[in-house]
């Protein structure tokens, strides 16, 4: 631990980037490498399950990744009904990636950061209080905005797709009050439009990040007291990052739904 | 809190595991869990359709026993009567037999009566005769009455 606790705050709060000074084109290699790997491991797991899969004698984990995929295909098929084979691995890959990333925030707040001092100075000679990280992506606006502006693209294309060019334009002026007054409606359709991807990426940053900082809080108490704010709010959490994971989810399904369907 | 180019990174990371999970991962995973419920689905359809093929067979089982049952009945029924009638017959047949071997028996004895009184006759004609000589043979000249002798003869 630092001996000041807003430098520790600081140092934990500040993202590992390329190059250091920043800039737009900087990237959090943290975040980046981080979400990459949930990213393989869900691949990896899921791909495994699938080719092992087992009709007569399936495992624990394949009933367990059974029980994800009919959760998933049951949200989507309520909510979601017109055509579409791109829907329902989104909304499998959106809730387990943002899972994964979120269950990050369950690891110590210092294992990762610390091992990477470690390595830091001593494979790289770098100096440990400038080497950064952040274990928890999904506590990075650019990760969570990624996801949401995707959700947003997706929206667009699903719009054009299901009433055409024409038919997505005209209804961009003429929703939801009438062709008269064109240019309002295509204000507020902008709106709501932007309203989308902001809300989706901000809930889950917010979220991400509070949660993180009351573990980095709860990491200066003394070591004899963090368990009695950090066992209770670790197992809050547990609800919290599941929580979001599905509301990313199910919001996005929604909102495809919702462009997919004539207002 | 600052948006810089890991944006476009994990937006490219997000495009590459949600194209990924389209093509290798939803698909066969949700094909072959519909193709088990399907399977589920025939198995349970199997067993429904077994038991009733079993709750028929035994039926049929049951059926035939009771056929059984009654043509082994009739068949005890028909030998019984069967047995009664040949009993019947062969009563007749001895009562009959016990008859006509009485008959006989009976003729035989006429016969033997006959042939003992007729011996008897010829016995008592001549020992008669020869009484009747030794009466006559002082008086009777056996030449002389001859014919008078065969008369009495012919009357025994």
């Amino acid at each position: 631990m630092a001996g000041n606790a807003t430098d520790y705050i600081k140092h934990h709060l500040t993202h590992a980037t390329v190059p250091h000074d920043g800039g737009f084109w900087a990237i959090n290699i943290d975040t980046f490498s981080v979400s990459l790997v949930l990213g393989f491991i869900f691949l990896f797991v899921f791909t495994r399950v699938a080719k092992t899969f087992s009709m007569e004698n399936p495992g624990r984990l394949q009933l367990f990744i059974e029980m994800i995929v009919e959760m998933v295909a049951n949200q989507v098929k309520d909510v979601f009904h017109a055509k579409s084979a791109v829907i329902a691995p989104l909304a499998l890959t959106i809730f387990v990636w943002v899972f994964l990333m979120n269950t990050m925030d369950l690891l110590p707040v210092d294992l990762l950061p610390y091992i990477a001092q470690l390595i830091g100075e001593h494979v790289f000679g770098a100096d440990p209080h400038h080497v950064y990280l952040r274990v928890v992506p999904s506590a990075d606006v650019n990760a969570t905005f990624a996801m949401s502006l995707s959700v947003m693209f997706c929206i667009i294309g699903f719009s054009i797709k299901a009433k055409g060019l024409g038919g997505y334009i005209h209804e961009l002026f003429s929703a939801p009050f009438g062709p008269k007054v064109g240019p309002i409606n295509f204000v507020f359709q902008i709106i709501e439009l932007l309203a989308k991807p902001i809300s989706l990426a901000l809930r889950l940053f917010g979220n991400m990040y509070a949660g993180e900082l009351i573990f980095i809080l709860i990491a200066l108490l003394p070591f004899w007291a963090q368990w009695l704010l950090g066992a209770p709010w670790a197992i809050f959490h547990i609800l919290i990052i599941t929580l979001q994971a599905f509301v990313f989810m199910m919001l996005t399904i929604v909102y495809l739904s919702l462009a997919v369907e004539d207002h | 809190m600052d948006i810089n180019a890991t944006l476009l990174g994990q937006a490219i990371t997000f495009a590459i595991l949600v194209w990924f999970t389209m093509k290798f991962v939803w698909p066969p995973l949700t094909n072959m869990m519909d193709e088990r419920a399907k399977r589920i689905a025939d198995g349970l359809a199997a067993a429904e359709r077994g038991k009733q093929d079993l709750e028929q067979a035994s039926k049929r089982v049951e059926e035939q026993i009771r056929q059984a049952k009654q043509q082994a009945t009739e068949l005890v029924m028909a030998a019984e009567k069967r047995a009664n009638q040949i009993i019947e017959e062969a009563k007749q047949a001895a009562k009959v037999e016990g008859e006509k071997i009485i008959t006989d028996a009976r003729a035989e004895i006429g016969q033997e009566v006959q042939r003992a009184k007729e011996a008897l006759r010829a016995q008592v004609a001549d020992i008669t005769v020869a009484g009747a000589e030794k009466i006559l043979r002082r008086e009777i000249d056996a030449a002389k009455h001859a014919d008078l002798l065969a008369s009495i003869k012919a009357e025994l």
